[in-house]
């Protein structure tokens, strides 16, 4: 056995004539939090279906456990789904939908009792055994599903959406539930969701997926603080962007220069030449607005005025025009609500950090 | 029209307009002639066949005559068989019609449902022709050099088997079909992802969430079978009566509309005790199917 509960290598799907999954390799360490992040469409629900086995690929290669599982069918796959609409057995009570995996591998029955009961006290539903799907809340469901799964100690345990069909409320707190249950559980998760939040916080590793290919693998840090294309940059988090030329490069920071606009200073990426066309991103919460006029240690400070105001109980928005073409946001914790905030029209200095600024060449 | 609503209560649900053609109808028609033959089943046949009125339960002590028995269990015996084999025959088909593409879906089941076009009585005798001695079964199986000798088929309870389970295997894949093709296929994944290979599938997902379906296909093929009239005439002549034949037989041959009448309520009510028993052991145990 290796390290890694899942290795992907050079994955192709066809769905018709459409690629669904164009030449993806990925791998995922034991006892990993893993996601597949993407639009709808960017195939990574395709990649879940194939690692549960109920597709087999065009060409590629798919190990679980370093054993080859591309014509393995799903009942003899090490790995459990948590389905997206949980696909509970509707005519099942709660505890024979968790034994289903065991008592189908003939597990003997006092052991069956033992583990279904050790599961479903993890996901904190004791006393519902009796229980038929129909008779919980959709976040009752959702843990019984992941019992189900749970339960049998896969090799890995795959969840499709896990927490879709929750409000936004149960959500968040469902996020930090699994996370803790697969932390509690030891087990490898493989998780796919268009939800990039989700994937930021439960993750140990993410992989940014979009028309069939994965853009970029690696921790949420590193994901949301070296994007290495728009594409990542716009659909992980926010960000504003502008076109520009790159005027002059040093080690550590490179200097950009944007029509209409004073030399920006940013981050450097070393791949980067003298001439190039790039596209500047900054985070939204990196920027600093401010009515003083002076630099203060900022490596950018830009003339702007505020256009729209937005105020969402945690959070200022803030909408300014940088020139004619160019409209960023700042976002500025509430953290002193006693403090004046700033008004449409009015004229401010935008400042932030070389850091802060993220160079992209595509 | 008095709004309804799904509020309503269970009061203005015993009323309700809409209701009053098919009310009229059904009790004009269905129940007023049946209340009829009740009672001429009490009464007694008169010396030319009319009916005398006077009470006697005459007509139902004669069904217990073992001649009569045995045509009742002919015909229970023979309708269970249909009812088995269309279900065994109709299971598969409805499967793989309500899991295929959709467009395929509408053409399938057109085809399930083409030989309605034509009157039962000639795709019966159509029956004959390819059950009979010299019938096109036999032809080809002489020819094939799979029999040396003709079989008899026709007018045996054979022939009458494969008449019923040809005439109503459409009343079984129908019900079947549109159970089936409510399934949300995720569950049938789901049992698979939990190791259960295709048999558990069948017998621990598939076929407990399409109950519903195997108990409405298997009354709609049941109930018509006892009482198949037309096909057990034709196909299996005067040796093999059903209950349909000893019917028709005592009102318009015998003349004896009494007995006749006895015999059809008798059938009614093993009928409607099957269906009862049937319904008590679970067959139509209320299934909340979830929709994706």
């Amino acid at each position: 056995m290796g390290t890694y509960s899942i290795e992907v290598r050079d994955l192709v799907k066809f769905h018709g004539s459409t690629r669904a999954l164009d030449h993806c390799s990925f791998s995922v360490k034991h006892g990993e939090f893993f996601s597949l992040v993407g639009p709808s469409g960017s195939g990574k629900t395709s990649t879940l279906r194939l690692l549960a086995g109920f597709e087999y690929p065009d060409h590629g290669e798919i190990l679980i456990e370093g054993r080859s599982m591309n014509r393995t069918p799903p009942h003899h796959r090490p790995v459990n789904l948590v389905f997206q609409n949980y696909a509970l057995f509707p005519h099942l009570t709660v505890f024979k939908n968790v034994s289903f995996g065991l008592e189908m591998r003939h597990v003997a029955p006092g052991e069956i009792t033992s583990r279904v009961a050790a599961a479903l006290a993890m996901v904190r539903l004791q006393g519902k055994e009796t229980r038929v799907p129909s008779q919980l809340s959709g976040g009752e469901q959702q843990r019984v599903a992941l019992a189900r799964a749970l339960v049998n100690r896969p090799a890995v345990v795959l969840l499709d959406e896990p927490l879709g069909a929750l409000d936004q409320q149960l959500r968040q707190e469902m996020q930090v539930e699994l996370k803790t249950i697969q932390e509690q559980a030891g087990l490898t998760f493989m998780c796919v969701t268009h939800h990039q939040e989700e994937a930021l916080t439960m993750s140990d590793r993410l992989a940014v997926m979009n028309r069939g290919r994965i853009l970029q693998i690696g921790s949420p840090r590193e994901i949301y603080e070296s994007p290495i294309s728009t594409f990542v940059a716009t659909f992980i988090g926010q960000s504003n962007q502008m076109a520009g030329r790159v005027e002059a490069v040093s080690a550590a920071t490179c200097r950009i220069q944007v029509s209409g606009l004073p030399s920006i200073l940013a981050r450097s990426t070393g791949a980067l030449t003298i001439g190039d066309s790039v596209t500047l991103i900054v985070r939204p919460e990196r920027i600093e607005l401010s009515r003083e006029s002076l630099h203060a240690g900022y490596d950018n400070a830009i003339p702007a005025r505020i256009e729209k105001v937005i105020y969402n109980g945690s959070e200022n928005q803030y909408w300014f025009r940088l020139t004619d073409h160019i409209v960023w946001k700042a976002h500025e914790l509430n953290a002193r609500p006693d403090r004046k905030g700033f008004v449409p029209g009015e004229s401010i200095l935008v400042r932030w950090h070389a850091v802060d600024g993220i160079v992209l060449t595509e | 029209m008095p709004p309804s609503s799904p509020n309503s209560t269970d009061r203005r649900h015993l009323f309700s307009w809409p209701l009053v053609p098919a009310v009229l109808w059904m009790g004009a028609f269905f129940a007023l002639p049946l209340l009829v033959v009740l009672a001429i089943s009490f009464a007694s046949r008169g010396p030319y066949g009319g009916v005398e009125w006077t009470f006697s339960l005459t007509n139902y002590a004669l069904i217990a005559d073992p001649l009569y028995l045995k045509i009742y269990g002919r015909s229970l015996w023979l309708a269970a068989a249909t009812t088995a084999i269309c279900l065994l025959i109709g299971y598969p088909l409805a499967y793989y019609i309500a899991r295929a593409p959709k467009q395929w879906q509408a053409i399938w089941l057109l085809i399930v449902i083409i030989p309605f076009w034509t009157n039962f009585l000639v795709r019966t005798y159509a029956w004959m022709f390819i059950l009979r001695a010299e019938g096109v079964l036999n032809t080809v199986l002489l020819k094939t050099g799979l029999i040396h000798a003709s079989i008899d088929i026709l007018y045996t309870d054979m022939a009458v088997l494969i008449g019923l389970v040809y005439g109503y295997l459409p009343f079984m894949v129908l019900p079947l079909y549109a159970a089936i093709e409510r399934l949300n296929p995720s569950l049938v994944e789901a049992a698979w992802d939990l190791y259960a290979d295709g048999w558990s599938v069948l017998w621990r997902v598939i076929f407990p969430l399409t109950k519903t379906g195997v108990a409405a296909g298997c009354l709609l093929v049941f109930i018509p079978s006892v009482g198949a009239y037309i096909t057990p005439d034709l196909l299996g002549g005067a040796r093999t009566m059903m209950a349909g034949n000893l019917i028709q037989h005592e009102y318009l041959v015998i003349r004896d509309w009494p007995f006749g009448s006895a015999i059809s309520f008798v059938l009614m009510a093993v009928v409607l005790l099957g269906v009862m028993l049937y319904f008590k052991a679970g067959g139509a145990l209320d299934v909340e199917e979830e929709r994706r």
